[in-house]
């Protein structure tokens, strides 16, 4: 025990910034692997719409801006279109940037939708950005964003 | 079985677009929790959600764990002709639920 002491006491400061630094590095380095990242949506994003080009608007996110619980946020994703067999929305896929697995749901809609309008509920695990994007019929891609602040991330607690 | 919650109107007319409202009662076990012990908790959630009108599909879903737990789903449809809608939740452990609601066109 007075060993332990002792060594501790001869920690100089240097030693004790290295190790703390080491530590932070390995913390961030792990962090990294465990949890998604932009970089992980954006080669989500890919699989889906492949090389072509994904324009911006047509799309539109509802949630609100702010949440107590990220366990259970609402979402209305929404896209603007007739849905007629000449011009529709075939699939909507939804990511959120900064959850473990940034994947959060693919929804595709048949020539009876009407209206290409889905709501439902999801686990947000930080403060981020949520990015609907949309397939039409002619082959284009639409995406859409919104920005969300958690205040209580979901998947932490049991 | 699973307690699930339809909610649409049983007559319309023939055209007319509804919205469709389903629940499911379902943990949605994320997969990257973990328990008391330190254990991580298997992954356990409801991945494809198919909704058809009279054998057409209107409307899937593939579902990840970043959906809540006991599933909320609302989409729309267009009335065609009476009949019966179904819906069908497929589980991780491959059960299928299946609820149905009948239609009326007015």
């Amino acid at each position: 025990m007075a060993d332990v002491v002792k060594t501790q006491r001869e920690l100089t400061r240097r030693q004790f910034l290295g190790t703390a630094a080491m530590g932070m590095t390995l913390a961030s380095a792990v962090r990294g692997t465990a949890h998604a990242s932009p970089e992980r949506a954006a080669a989500a994003m890919r699989a889906v719409v492949g090389d072509a080009p994904v324009g911006i608007g047509k799309v539109g996110l509802d949630m609100p801006p702010i949440a107590e619980n990220g366990n259970s946020v609402p979402l209305t994703v929404s896209v603007e279109s007739p849905m007629t067999l000449a011009e529709h929305v075939r699939s909507i896929h939804i990511f959120a940037e900064e959850n473990p697995l940034p994947n959060v749901a693919h929804f595709y809609l048949g020539s009876l939708a009407g209206k290409a309008q889905i709501s439902t509920r999801i686990r947000l695990f930080k403060s981020q950005k949520i990015v609907a994007v949309a397939a039409l019929n002619d082959g284009s891609f639409w995406s859409g964003s919104a920005e969300i602040v958690i205040t209580l991330a979901a998947c932490i607690e049991e | 079985m699973a307690r699930a919650l339809i909610r649409m109107p049983t007559q319309a007319k023939k055209g007319e677009v509804i919205e469709i409202k389903t629940l499911i009662a379902h943990p949605m076990e994320p997969g990257v929790r973990r328990d008391s012990t330190g254990r991580l908790i298997p992954r356990h959630i409801l991945n494809r959600f198919v909704c058809t009108y009279n054998g057409e599909e209107v409307f899937r879903a593939d579902l990840f764990p970043a959906i809540a737990a006991n599933p909320f789903l609302t989409f729309f449809t267009v009335v065609t002709a009476s009949g019966e809608l179904a819906f069908q939740w497929t589980d991780d452990d491959g059960t299928i639920q299946t609820e149905t609601t009948q239609i009326t066109v007015v």
